[in-house]
Order: C-alpha cells, then sequence, then structure tokens
C-alpha cells in the first residue's frame, strides 16, 4: 500500500500539454502551413531583390526580415493552437475591442505611406496593419455571438453580429479597402450560412447582388469599364495583368529557372499581391499547382474536420476562418490568371508582410485550435459539452 | 408560431401535489430541448459545412485548372490593348480593270521602344539622331530614361534604316511589322483611290485602314479575311485614266483654269473608265486637309463627284429630249426666238443678247438658245421636268463607290415653280456634280435606259429602268451630232471619230450671291462615236481663259472643247474604237465661232 502510495511516478489527472497537442491537432494542416511558409521564403528570395535594390538595401535584406516574421509567426501559431477554444474566444473577444479601437483610431493615427489609403500604423522598424488583425478576431466575437443566439433564450447574436459586421466594413470601405471589407463580409456570410440562414434569405440575397452588379454597370461607368477590361480577351500588356499573364506563360510547366524571371523587375507589387506570378515564371506551373494544392488541403480538411464538431461555436469560429483563408488565396492567384477582377490582396504565409504573416499565423493557430481532435460522443456531450 | 410551453404543465402539477421541486423539471425540459435543437442545427451546419467544402475544392480546381491552361500557352508578343478584335494588317490589293495593280501592300516595320530594357539610353538616343535626323536628340533621351514604359519612335522604316538600328545593339529598341499601302502609280488615279492609314496600331501588327476614295468605301471588303485577299477589281483603265490626266493637265495649263475634271463612262454598263480631278495629290503622300479658305482649292477636293455647280447649257439637251418624248414637238418644230420670254416678272435674255430669230428645236440645241428651251420647258411644265430629273438621278447624290460621292448634294429649289423649270432648263438653279450629268448623258447615249455611274468592273450592261424612248434619245443624239458639226462645239470634231456633244457655260455664283462677271466654269458633255455611242465623256474646266485672240474667252466652246476633243483623239484608240472613214467631213465647211 505504502509503496503504492510512495516512490510511484506522481500522474497528473489531465494529460501533459505537448504530447495531447501533438495527439490531438491537425497535423496535415500544420504541416502543409509550414511548407507553405518555406515556399513564400524560397519566393522572397526570388521576388524581393528588385525591391531591395529600389530602396537601397542588400538584396536579401526583405528575406531576412521575412525569416523573421516568419519564425516569430510559427511560434505565435503554434502557441494559439495549444490554447483551449474557450481561452482562444476570451483572448479573441479581447483581441477584438484593441484591433477595433486601432481600427477607429487609424484615421487619425494612422499613414498611408503615399498609397492614397490610410491602412497602417507606423511603428519604425515595421508597419502594423490593424485590418489584418482584425479579420480572424472579428471572426471569433461573431461566432460566439450566432453560436450564443443558438441557446434557448439566448441573445439576438445574429442582428448583433451583423450590426459589428456592417460597422466594420464601412470602417474598412472608408478607408478604402474594399478588399478586406469584402473578405469580413464574406467571413461574416460563410458563418451565417452554416448558422443555418434561410433558405429563402439566402435565395433573395443572391438576386439582390446580380440586380445590383447590372445596376451598376449600367450606371456606373468606372464598374462598367472595369468589367469591360476584365471581360475582353485581350490584355494591355503594360499593365500589372499583362506582366503576370505574361510571366505565367513564360514559365510554363518547369519555369524559366531559379533567378532567370523578369516580372519581378515590371512588376511593382511582384513581393505581395502578383507573387503568385514570380512563382510561375520562375519555378513554373509545378510550384504553383503545389501551392494551390496546398491551400486546398487546408481549408477542405478543416471544414471535413469541422462537420464532425458538436460545438456550434467551435463549428462557426472554424469554419469562419478556414473559409475567410482560403477565399483570400483564391481571390490573389485568381486574380493572377484573370478569373477574377483585379484586386489587391495578399497570398496568405507567401506574400511578403511582417503583420499580414503574423495575422494570419493567428488566424490559422486559430483554426488548428479549433480543430483539434476532440471527443464528440454524446457521453461527454452530456457530461461536459466536449471540452 | 406555435410556442411550446417551457413547463410541461402536467408533469408539475404532479410534483407540487407530491411537493417535489418543480424546478427541477423544468431545467429537464430546457435541457432536453435544448439537445434537440442542437442536434437539428448539427445536421444541417454538417450539410452546409460539406456543400462548403465541395465549393471550395471546386473553385481551387477551376483556379488550377486556369493556372494550367495560361501556362501551357505560348507567351505572345505583348500586344496593344484592342478589346474586342484582333488588330490584322491584312489588306487587298486594287488592280485596274485589266489587273494592273492600283493599290498594293509593302512590308515595312515600326520602330519602338521599351525603356525599362535599354541598357545605354544616351548611346540609343545618338544613334537614331544618326539615322533618323528628324528625331530630337533630347526629347528622345528624356522618354528613354523616363517613367515611360513604351514608345513608338518611326511608324514606318526603310530595311536599310532597320539594319541600321539593329546595328546600335540597343535591346530595347525593337520592330514591330507592318504592312505600308503603296499606290505603284503615284498620282494616277489619286481621288478614286482616296488612300490609307494605320488604324489601331499594335506591336505585331497595325491596321491599314481606308481614309478616302474607294479604300474607305471598300474599306470592310478590303480587311475581310473570307475575301481571302482576292483583289478588287476596278472598272478604271490605268492606261486611258494616265492618258486623260496628261491631257487634262496640259488643258488646264493652256486655259488657265485653276481647276479641271474629266470623266469618261461606258454608256452601257455605267463603268467609269478614268476620272480625273486637278490639281491632285500622291496617295502615298495624303497632304493634309487645309483648313482656311474655300475647301475646293485643296489638291484633296474631289471635282468630279464633290464639284457642284450649275453646269448651264449642257441642260438644254434634256428638256429638248422630253418635249420630242412626250410629243410635244418635233426637232424640226419652230420657234420664234427674237419674242421676248417673260416668266414670273423675269425676262430671259440670250447670251450677249444675240437675236437668233426663227429656229427649228434642232437650231436651239445647235445655236444655244435660252429663249428656245424655256419654251420647251414650259411645254413640258415643271412638275414633269422633275420627274425626268428625279429619273436621270440629278436630284440625289450619286451612288459612285467612293466616299466623297454621298457629300456631292444636288442643289435645285423646294419649290420647282414655272421659272425654275424655264432656268433649269438651260441648266441655270440646278446645281450638280459632273457625275451626275456623265450618268444622265449616259442614259441619252445609251437609247433612253438609265445608268448608275461605277468605279467596280462590270461584267455586262446595267439594263436600267427607262427614262425616255429610244427614238427620243435618237434624236437628241442627232442635235448633239449637230452641236459638232455646225453649232458652238465645232473644234470637238476629231477625225475617225464622230463626236457629239453640249456646251455649257455657267457664270460661277459669287459665295455672298449673284454672278461673277469673269469667272466661269466650263463644261462639254460628249458621246462618241455619235452613230453608236459607247462611251460619254465629261470635260469641266473651272475658271479657264484663252488669251489667244484680241479678248479674253472664257466659253465651253474655246476651252473645253477643244480639250474634250484632244482627250477624244488620244483616249479613243486606247479604247479599241476603230476610226470610221467619213467621207462627207471632207467636205464640210468647219465653224470657227464660238457657242
Amino acid at each position: 500500500m505504502t509503496e503504492m502510495v510512495y516512490g510511484t511516478v506522481p500522474v497528473r489527472d489531465t494529460e501533459p500539454v505537448l504530447p495531447k497537442w501533438w495527439r490531438t491537432v491537425d497535423r496535415w494542416t500544420l504541416t502543409c502551413i509550414l511548407l507553405l511558409s518555406c515556399i513564400g521564403l524560397l519566393l522572397g528570395l526570388a521576388a524581393s531583390p528588385p525591391l531591395a535594390a529600389k530602396n537601397g538595401f542588400a538584396p536579401f535584406h526583405y528575406v531576412q526580415r521575412q525569416a523573421f516574421f516568419g519564425g516569430v509567426a510559427v511560434v505565435a501559431m503554434v502557441l494559439t493552437s495549444m490554447m483551449s477554444p474557450v481561452l482562444v474566444r476570451r483572448l479573441a473577444i479581447l483581441g477584438f475591442i484593441g484591433a477595433f479601437i486601432a481600427l477607429a483610431l487609424l484615421p487619425v493615427l494612422g499613414t498611408d505611406f503615399g498609397k492614397g489609403a490610410v491602412r497602417w500604423y507606423s511603428l519604425g522598424f515595421a508597419s502594423v496593419q490593424p485590418s489584418e488583425f482584425l479579420k480572424p478576431v472579428f471572426v471569433v466575437t461573431a461566432a460566439w455571438m450566432l453560436a450564443a443566439s443558438q441557446d434557448v433564450n439566448g441573445p439576438p447574436g445574429r442582428m448583433w453580429s451583423f450590426a459589428l459586421c456592417v460597422t466594420i466594413v464601412l470602417m474598412l470601405a472608408m478607408q478604402p479597402d474594399f478588399g478586406q471589407a469584402c473578405l469580413v463580409l464574406f467571413g461574416w456570410g460563410v458563418m451565417y450560412f452554416v448558422a443555418g440562414a434561410p433558405m429563402l434569405l439566402l435565395v433573395g440575397m443572391a438576386a439582390l447582388v446580380v440586380l445590383g452588379g447590372a445596376f451598376a454597370y449600367n450606371n456606373s461607368e468606372h464598374f462598367a469599364r472595369r468589367i469591360d477590361g476584365f471581360l475582353s480577351p485581350d490584355i494591355d500588356p503594360r499593365t500589372q495583368m499583362g506582366y503576370a499573364t505574361n510571366a505565367i506563360q513564360e514559365g510554363g510547366l518547369f519555369g524559366v529557372g531559379v533567378g532567370e524571371g523578369q516580372v519581378k523587375w515590371s512588376l511593382p507589387d511582384a513581393h505581395t499581391d502578383f507573387i503568385i506570378a514570380v512563382a510561375a515564371e520562375e519555378y513554373g506551373l509545378i510550384l504553383v499547382l503545389a501551392i494551390i494544392a496546398l491551400y486546398a488541403i487546408i481549408v477542405v480538411r478543416s471544414l471535413l474536420r469541422l462537420m464532425r464538431e458538436r460545438d456550434p461555436f467551435i463549428r462557426l469560429a472554424g469554419t469562419g476562418i478556414a473559409c475567410m483563408f482560403g477565399v483570400q488565396a483564391m481571390i490573389n492567384i485568381g486574380v493572377a490568371v484573370r478569373l477574377l477582377p483585379a484586386k489587391g490582396m495578399t497570398l496568405p504565409f507567401v506574400s511578403y508582410g511582417g503583420s499580414s504573416v503574423i495575422a494570419s499565423a493567428i488566424g490559422v493557430g486559430m483554426l488548428l485550435a479549433f480543430t483539434r481532435t476532440r471527443p464528440q460522443g454524446q457521453l461527454s456531450e452530456l457530461l461536459g459539452r466536449g471540452r | 408560431m406555435i410556442r411550446t410551453p417551457l413547463r410541461p404543465l402536467p408533469r408539475i402539477l404532479e410534483a407540487r401535489e407530491k411537493g417535489e421541486n418543480p424546478d427541477a423539471i423544468e431545467r429537464e425540459n430546457i435541457r432536453i430541448r435544448h439537445e434537440q435543437m442542437r442536434d437539428q442545427s448539427r445536421l444541417r451546419a454538417e450539410g452546409r459545412l460539406l456543400v462548403l467544402g465541395v465549393f471550395f475544392l471546386c473553385a481551387f480546381v477551376v483556379v488550377g485548372a486556369r493556372m494550367s491552361m495560361l501556362a501551357s500557352s505560348e507567351p505572345v508578343e505583348p500586344r496593344a490593348a484592342a478589346p474586342g478584335s484582333v488588330i490584322s494588317n491584312a489588306r487587298a490589293d486594287i488592280v485596274d480593270r485589266h489587273g494592273r495593280i492600283l493599290a498594293t501592300n509593302l512590308d515595312t516595320h515600326a520602330l519602338y521602344a521599351q525603356p525599362p530594357h535599354m541598357v545605354e539610353p544616351e548611346r540609343a538616343a545618338d544613334g537614331l539622331v544618326q539615322i533618323f535626323p528628324d528625331l530630337d536628340r533630347d526629347r528622345l533621351l528624356r522618354d528613354f530614361t523616363g517613367k515611360r514604359k513604351f514608345l513608338w519612335v518611326k511608324k514606318k522604316i526603310s530595311p536599310e534604316q532597320m539594319q541600321a538600328v539593329h546595328e546600335l545593339g540597343e535591346p530595347g529598341l525593337m520592330f514591330g511589322p507592318r504592312e505600308m499601302r503603296l499606290y505603284p502609280n503615284g498620282k494616277l488615279a489619286a481621288h478614286i483611290l482616296g488612300g490609307a492609314s494605320f488604324g489601331k496600331e499594335g506591336v505585331g501588327a497595325a491596321e491599314v485602314i481606308g481614309i478616302a476614295g474607294v479604300e474607305k468605301y471598300f474599306d470592310d471588303y478590303l480587311r475581310d479575311p473570307a475575301n481571302g485577299n482576292a483583289p478588287l477589281e476596278l472598272s478604271i483603265d490605268l492606261t486611258v485614266q494616265a492618258a486623260a490626266e496628261r491631257v487634262l493637265y496640259g488643258g488646264m495649263r493652256i486655259m488657265n483654269a485653276k481647276g479641271a475634271t474629266s470623266i469618261l463612262m461606258d454608256v452601257e454598263t455605267g463603268e467609269v473608265i478614268s476620272a480625273v480631278s486637278l490639281p491632285d495629290f500622291d496617295p502615298n503622300d495624303r497632304p493634309r486637309p487645309i483648313l482656311t479658305g474655300d475647301q475646293g482649292d485643296s489638291p484633296l477636293f474631289n471635282r468630279f463627284v464633290q464639284g457642284v455647280y450649275e453646269l448651264g447649257s449642257v441642260y438644254k439637251i434634256f428638256a429638248a429630249a422630253q418635249a420630242i418624248d412626250l410629243g410635244l414637238v418635233s426637232p424640226s418644230t419652230i420657234f420664234d426666238t427674237n419674242e421676248p420670254l417673260k416668266v414670273g416678272g423675269h425676262r430671259i435674255g440670250e447670251f450677249h443678247n444675240k437675236r437668233y430669230g426663227d429656229l427649228s428645236v434642232t437650231d436651239i440645241i445647235v445655236k444655244s438658245s435660252n429663249r428656245g428651251t424655256g419654251r420647251l420647258a414650259l411645254m413640258i411644265g415643271p412638275t414633269r421636268q422633275k420627274a425626268l430629273m428625279e429619273r436621270l438621278g440629278l436630284l440625289h447624290e450619286t451612288p459612285f463607290e467612293i466616299v466623297e460621292a454621298a457629300t456631292g448634294k444636288p442643289l435645285y429649289p423646294t419649290r420647282w415653280t414655272d421659272v425654275s423649270a424655264v432656268t433649269i432648263s438651260y441648266g441655270h438653279g440646278i446645281s450638280t456634280s459632273p457625275m451626275h450629268l456623265a450618268a444622265a448623258y449616259s442614259a441619252i447615249a445609251n437609247g433612253g435606259r438609265m445608268v448608275k455611274p461605277t468605279v467596280v468592273k462590270q461584267s455586262g450592261p446595267q439594263e436600267g429602268t427607262r427614262v425616255m424612248s429610244a427614238n427620243a434619245a435618237l434624236q437628241a443624239q442627232r442635235m448633239l451630232r449637230a452641236v459638232v458639226t455646225s453649232g458652238t462645239a465645232s473644234m470637238a470634231e476629231v477625225a475617225g471619230y464622230q463626236v457629239a456633244g453640249k456646251t455649257g457655260t455657267a457664270d460661277k455664283p459669287k459665295p455672298r450671291g449673284g454672278y461673277y462677271e469673269d469667272k466661269v466654269i466650263a463644261t462639254f458633255a460628249s458621246m462618241f462615236p455619235a452613230n453608236d455611242p459607247q462611251y460619254v465623256l465629261i470635260v469641266t474646266l473651272d475658271e479657264p481663259v484663252e488669251t489667244s485672240g484680241d479678248k479674253p474667252r472664257r466659253t465651253a466652246g474655246w476651252t473645253a472643247v477643244p480639250v474634250a476633243a484632244e482627250m477624244i483623239r488620244r483616249v479613243a484608240p486606247l479604247l479599241g474604237l476603230r476610226p470610221q472613214a467619213d467621207p462627207l467631213a471632207l467636205n464640210e465647211v468647219v465653224l470657227t465661232s464660238g457657242q
């Protein structure tokens, strides 16, 4: 008896943190994310020297920065993914309040870096775009509200989250930053869809979008010109689109070779919005398809895991983050191949950008936290909501 | 909406009776309902998540597929933006009726620069200025070192210049293939051909588009790839055109005219064999339109379709022919032309107040009597006269297939009164182009059928609508022949080719109303050979003065007629007409007095 008490290894009632994390985390997604970061670093080697040359730095200045931020991002992601969903939710709501205030104060304290839109805070060594951080924490906050509204006697969370969403969209549109505004709206819409939006409303909204598009096309010359330019089969070779298309065609299946690409010298946004064109030119279709496959695996796998999830909050928050992540990647690549009209949007983890990478990492960390394997049986549901 | 009660009343009442706490039952009930709700929403969410997953998978596959398509397509040299169309530089040749080239294409190159690819902009600018002295070095250097990513340096360069630019070895200088429109005959038929220029330009090609004349009228046809580059065959005969231009140019110089035009037309087919307008221009180097002054003085002005003037007495034959056609008179019907003619308060006078006395209808034409023609017009009446003019196509622009023809719109009074009828019968009060006149004379020459003037080679006679009886046309031809044998156009007698025709001398109107005393439009409208007319020739001189005599002579008989006669002498053999021996002509006395 004594021996049974003394001299035995002390047993904790909970599993150790790291083994539990390794056992439950979605290792496929984690691997994909790490691969994407490596590809981002690789492409940074290709795409950023022209920018560095222009700004008078050493050729690989931006690669070093990217590597540093990438390291910070991976740590942030792993730490976030280790948290429990409740902790994630609490921190995210706090973060949301902070990011929201930061966004609201942009017109007063922000800078536009001469690009005509006030989106950044300059911190000296780096610039921070609050909207990047706002996206994941907003999704979590809205998911919390939507999930709460599904309880008996719950608050009108749909209404609240919608009001919040509209406020943020308006604030982003004022900057103006329509790309982020669309993403936020899309994220909320997807969650609302999964939370059980009535079919009639969805059909009505689709009809409204079509009508609104037709109206805008007929009444706004600017809009019509953009759409016509997008639909026309010929591209002006002196536009970003023209350079990007040419780069993809030059690249072919295996690319023109490492460092041999030309498009990075012509495109001002080669290291951010059009990084995929650089990838296609230097490494060819192979790498591009690999990148697309990585994004597809992350999104589809996360959604499939969330299908098994019983907790409405986790389901909604996970869906919102995964879809936002996927759509951002899709828009970025879709623009480069002219499937979508031109819209500046970074490719998460691959494009250069400190705050963008860290924000994406926090978002994906949350996603990993939400998609961790959890007991989903009826019994655990009865005992403690399955956490 | 049916509300389910939160508190299952029967069970609570039962519990109260037993003294138990009813709250537990209520909580239990809420928990069960919550479970049900969650299960329901979970199932729905599962389905919708699956939809989302499939959507994303499809979307990524589409993006990947599109990327594969793009990557597997061949990279092309960037082209200029031209939404909705591909720039093609194909353009068919234009040939004359015997297949001789009038307009063709020549391969050449355009030179453009892409400053971002330039290695040594300064050396490039220096070299270019050496090759093309008209370029400005400073401006080139500014363009090459500035923000521009693309600029055209030269639109057309020769092979030698291209080689010289090659030898500069500058990678930022590039060549775009071009097709240049070439008119190997220079000024010949310039007004018919018009000209071409570059339309939409891209690096790979530039459209060659017609900007005037046949080139513009048939622009779509010439550029249509469906025609397989088949040349456009015109009715023009290059040799005849060349002869006509030389004669007319000489005539214009001798007669001191400031402009001249001639039209030679086949009376059966309506084909225009030659059409000249002087002064002319070189379509290879088309002059700019003049911005000030009278457009009529520009070499670009096309006198044969745009020169809308009162053409004078050449119209008289229409009145005579119509009067005969209607059976009102015969060629020998006598009119007293001394008797004053007063219509609507206007006195109608004769040229130089001549008094001709009693004249037959034939002599009215031969002597060109205004009063005599006026009486014929009054017999015909304004309504029938207008109807004939309409049928002869004199009241609308001609259907001639060059773009300028549409601007040659006739001018005529809106109210066609008796006075109008009388003045129009001798060619005043109605303004038409020489092309109108050629078509109307063709109707007389071919026996009374209207033909449309055309510049496209025809395969056979037009067989147009009948505008007068064959007899009336024949009588009119005889009268016109008499004008040459014994009337105002005696200089038109050409040995071997019997010419028939009518002179017309019209005072030029002043821009502010009234007429010039000393500026005329002299016209000779003729047909040959007179016994079976096959061609109509119109020669019109603008402000001619013949100064060989004591005083300057301006009438058509002294100016337009000799030019036309010389033209027929030169052109008729080229047209393949055999000269006819005319024994009577040897005995005839040639009158040399005018009008």
